[in-house]
């Protein structure tokens, strides 16, 4: 598997989408500056979060216009994988690569925190290897990560089983209590129309060894493992 | 000819002025005016507290660079070392919170960057007024969102720090903003311009009129209409800012390279004239090139503008274009606007005529000092009076011991440190709210532990005893974790130097901190004086922030503070005495601040620290935590409300004392320690502690959430841990949201 770790202007969860992938998982991964023009001969693109651009104007807004966000519509127009975790989700929204926005989280400030997460389905390259309603842990750390879509695109998502994941409790009961940032129905991620796009604000690379507190991030790029090595 | 109205308009004394008359033995034009006044500003050249400041102790084999730099260094081994520092931004913050907390944290950044380091873990010390004064709450929501935005943005986690509420603050908050980073022993800058001949080049942001005279405005008390003074708050850009430190990590990875210094404080003024001054050359500028974000400034304004996010450099002749490449790259500018020189003058050059001409050393080193006077105050002998009889002790302790832990300076401060992304760059293994917080490093076994600590009660009533008590505190945090304790960094908030008792207050607090860093074996690798805390004649309680590191060499080994596992043997170090002044409870439940504070007995606290250290070093412990504000009680709470579980576990406890209950129970008595261990290890746990003379009583075992304390024979609480803990967390939200 060979990870591209895509670089904006004020990306700064590449260097911990890196350490996951080629330290932690052992694979190889290189970091991709914005500039470049093509993504040929990887694998898997991982769209990084952070402030891409300062998230001036609004998160993702600016970023979409980088030359590597071309190459990055070719690449997923191949049929290859692409994950946006926080703020590269907000610009995958805002390329239109996946549908729906992030908007300004309800409480109106910055959140991080741990949140407990419900898997919506087991036919993703991300959640390959968990069962569907199994309860993670994941943290999130965004100031716009409220999930909104019309009802045409939620009923699509819903119909298609397009979402990935939902805030919930422990026992993974959602609802207001457990939603960090007033998203629709809970929605914390979501695939593509193919289903090689994904994207999702809560950050899996922060949980992958003991020491950061948790490791059920590793589910996720272990499901991208096994979807590399069965395709 | 500058009359006495301008004179005092740049905050100089006539001495002052004649002072710099003597120097250039001429009357100085109106730039010059401009840089004599912000280089002699109390924020840059300490003057009122250089003579006290050189009495710290500043070396030992671990220090690498010592006060005077950009910021501390200290060895961690394996060719790495730390770079920190403090830095208060308090008037800015008291002015517009945001912003000011905002660029406090980008100034401090930038210390830490310039001198070749990533950094690695932001940490604040905050202090407010009464919470229910009405600025308060939009002064804390404020200087949280803007430590938050631009913490955040640049990727760097925010993971702990203090947060504490009174009434002295009222008219001035404290805002104290610590960064740790890390870097190769080896490749350290440092800010000189030497070199004869070498390029002088202007990196970052562009220039603008904001800010100018930031420095002036902060080496003086707020009378009325302070907050007018809002154009000399800066405004941020943390977006920028994170170019600028990718960039400058491109740029140290070459040979580029001969000095660098942040443009702080006075800017353009300041970094030009204390690079010189520290190489013993001159720098001639043209200031003509300065990139600006605005038309039509003069050499004053460019001189004095605090505009964020630039640096001076100094580099190699012809490697100028070199660099403008990679400052490229990342979208910022990179302009050479002058040159290094042998004569030891700094010349701004406009349009080929002179604006200006000083000498770099005697402006950056040469500052007037002063040996203020200093006494204690009339009523130190009343302040210290505190009699326990006339104190009706509690009917209810269970009660008694919740509304501490609800109380504005105990509860829990999860709705702040929520705000900060206290995980970025994943090393964060030891998250906020425990005694330290800690950080791995990547690619070695290590982490390194940090705390922020200071009791400015305990300060106000004995300013020796706080300063030595604070030391005390943020290092037997550090010590909690497991990690043996280093350095300390420190940010000296006082009010005016100019009345004798704060002055007095100052020295006072820099002997106890002296004589605990000696004792304590962390010197003081850099720091910050903030004076003028000052509002009329209503000064800040004394304020000598305390940051300190430590070095545990094996991250496996880390402790924390909560209580693991049920069944679990909980241990008691050190002695209680009865010593309440000065203590919260005294505070929140009688709604007195007197007595004296605890005596802090420092050999007594080596070995209470050498203790914790080898504890844990020895794998003996499953949780360590520090007993400081509230006693024991609220300590023995503390270890049960680990973040994020929802059933927290509770314990029971009984406590032998000949002391009155209520004065055992909340005495806050130095030295101490609550630790938790599997049983099979109690035995050797108290061998240990005999060993290096630290009492030890093995006290009771964790429960799975009952709560139970027996003192002297006697049930004072019975309860749920679930309860308090409700309590404890919903106290700060619920005052915020009101």
């Amino acid at each position: 598997m060979k990870t591209a770790v895509l670089v904006f202007p004020g990306s700064n969860c590449d260097h911990d989408c890196y350490h996951a992938v080629r330290h932690v998982l052992g694979r190889e991964a290189k970091f991709v500056w914005h500039q470049e023009t093509s993504l040929d001969g990887f694998d898997l693109v991982i769209v990084p979060g952070g402030f891409s651009y300062g998230d001036y104007l609004r998160p993702g807004a600016i970023a979409k216009f980088s030359p590597v966000m071309g190459a990055l519509a070719k690449f997923t127009a191949k049929g290859g994988l692409a994950l946006g975790i926080c703020n590269g989700f907000q610009i995958l929204t805002e390329a239109g690569l996946l549908p729906g926005a992030l908007m300004l989280n309800s409480g109106m400030k910055f959140i991080c925190k741990d949140t407990y997460l419900r898997v919506e389905t087991s036919d993703s390259f991300v959640t390959g290897r968990m069962e569907k309603g199994k309860v993670i842990s994941v943290p999130i750390a965004h100031m716009e990560g409220c999930y909104i879509a019309d009802d045409d695109t939620l009923k699509r998502l819903e119909d298609d089983d397009r979402i990935l994941l939902r805030y919930c409790g422990p026992d993974g009961q959602t609802g207001d209590e457990s939603n960090p940032n007033g998203s629709y129905g809970s929605i914390a991620g979501v695939l593509s129309e193919k289903r090689n796009v994904a994207g999702m604000m809560p950050h899996p690379e922060r949980v992958v060894e003991a020491s950061l507190g948790g490791v059920d991030g590793l589910l996720v790029f272990e499901s991208i493992l096994n979807s590399l090595s069965a395709a | 000819m500058f009359d006495a109205h301008q004179i005092i308009l740049h905050g100089l004394t006539y001495d002052e002025f004649d002072l710099a008359l003597e120097i250039i033995g001429r009357q100085p034009n109106m730039v010059e005016l401009g840089i004599f006044s912000v280089m002699w500003s109390e924020h840059c050249s300490y003057k009122s507290s250089r003579t006290h400041l050189k009495n710290f102790p500043t070396t030992g084999p671990q220090v690498i660079h010592g006060p005077g730099e950009n910021a501390g260094v200290v060895d961690i081994g394996d060719g790495l070392a730390v770079v920190f520092k403090m830095e208060s931004h308090n008037h800015p913050s008291y002015i517009e919170p945001y912003q000011g907390a905002a660029t406090g944290v980008g100034g401090i950044l930038r210390d830490v960057f310039t001198m070749g380091a990533r950094p690695y873990a932001l940490l604040d010390s905050l202090r407010f007024g009464d919470p229910s004064h009405p600025k308060t709450k939009y002064l804390l929501d404020g200087v949280v969102a803007g430590i938050a935005g631009y913490g955040n943005c640049m990727g760097v986690p925010t993971i702990g720090g203090e947060l504490s509420f009174h009434p002295s603050y009222n008219g001035n908050c404290l805002v104290n903003a610590f960064n740790l980073g890390i870097v190769n022993k080896d490749r350290i800058f440092l800010g000189t311009a030497s070199g004869v001949g070498n390029p002088v080049m202007y990196v970052g942001s562009k220039t603008g009129r904001d800010g100018i005279h930031g420095a002036t405005m902060a080496s003086a008390e707020f009378g009325d209409g302070g907050e007018e003074r809002r154009p000399t708050v800066q405004v941020g850009d943390p977006f920028t800012e994170k170019q600028l430190l990718e960039a400058l990590l491109e740029l140290f990875k070459t040979d580029y390279v001969v000095g660098i210094q942040d443009m702080g404080a006075a800017g353009l003024t300041s970094s030009s004239f204390e690079m010189a001054g520290r190489a013993g050359t001159g720098v001639e500028l043209d200031i003509e090139k300065v990139p600006r974000r605005e038309e039509g400034m003069n050499p004053y304004e460019v001189m004095l503008s605090e505009s964020q996010e630039r640096m001076l450099l100094v580099c190699h002749k012809g490697v100028e274009d070199k660099i403008k490449a990679i400052f490229e790259k990342w979208g910022l500018s990179a302009e050479v606007v002058g040159r290094v020189t042998g004569d030891g003058m700094v010349r701004i050059m406009e349009k080929g005529q002179m604006a200006a001409e000083l000498p770099a050393a005697p402006l950056s080193q040469k500052a007037p000092m002063y040996s203020r006077p200093a006494s204690p105050p009339d009523d130190l002998a009343v302040r210290h009076k505190l009699d326990h009889d006339s104190l009706p002790q509690p009917k209810d302790y269970t009660e008694t011991l919740s509304r501490l832990l609800a109380s504005p300076n105990l509860c829990s401060r999860e709705w702040v440190y929520n705000q900060y992304d206290h995980m970025v760059r994943t090393n964060t293994i030891e998250k906020p709210g425990s005694d330290a917080a800690v950080i791995r490093v990547k690619g070695t076994s290590k982490a390194v532990a940090m705390s922020l600590d200071c009791n400015s009660r305990y300060c106000y009533l004995d300013p020796y005893m706080g300063g030595a008590q604070a030391v005390a505190e943020a290092t037997r945090n550090v010590a909690c974790s497991g990690a043996k304790p280093l350095a300390i960094t420190d940010c000296l908030n006082f009010g005016s130097p100019e009345k004798p008792e704060v002055m007095w207050q100052f020295i006072q607090a820099i002997k106890g901190m002296s004589d605990a860093c000696i004792a304590l074996g962390t010197p003081v690798v850099s720091g910050n004086v903030s004076f003028y805390n000052q509002t009329g004649e209503t000064a800040i309680n004394p304020t000598p922030s305390i940051g300190a590191m430590g070095l545990l060499e094996d991250h496996e080994k880390l402790v924390s503070q909560y209580f693991s596992e049920e069944g679990d043997v909980i241990i008691v170090l050190g002695e209680t005495f009865a010593e309440i002044g000065g203590s919260e409870y005294l505070s929140v439940i009688h709604g007195q601040e007197r007595g004296a504070p605890p005596k802090v007995d420092l050999t007594k606290e080596a070995a209470l620290q050498k203790t914790l250290v080898e504890l844990a070093d020895k794998r003996l412990v499953k949780s360590m935590h520090d007993v400081s504000d509230g006693g024991l009680g609220v300590a023995l709470m503390e270890c049960c409300f680990k973040p994020g579980t929802s059933a927290p576990l509770g314990f029971e406890v009984s406590l032998a004392t000949k002391l009155r209950p209520d004065i055992f129970f909340f005495s806050e008595s130095q030295s101490r320690a609550v630790i938790s261990c599997n049983p099979a290890k109690a035995k050797d746990i108290l061998a240990l502690a005999k060993k290096n003379g630290v009492p030890a009583l093995n006290a009771g075992k964790t429960s799975s959430g009952d709560v139970e304390i027996m003192v002297g024979g006697r049930v004072l609480v019975k309860t749920s841990s679930a309860t308090l803990k409700k309590a404890w967390s919903e106290a700060l939200p619920k005052m915020m949201n009101s």
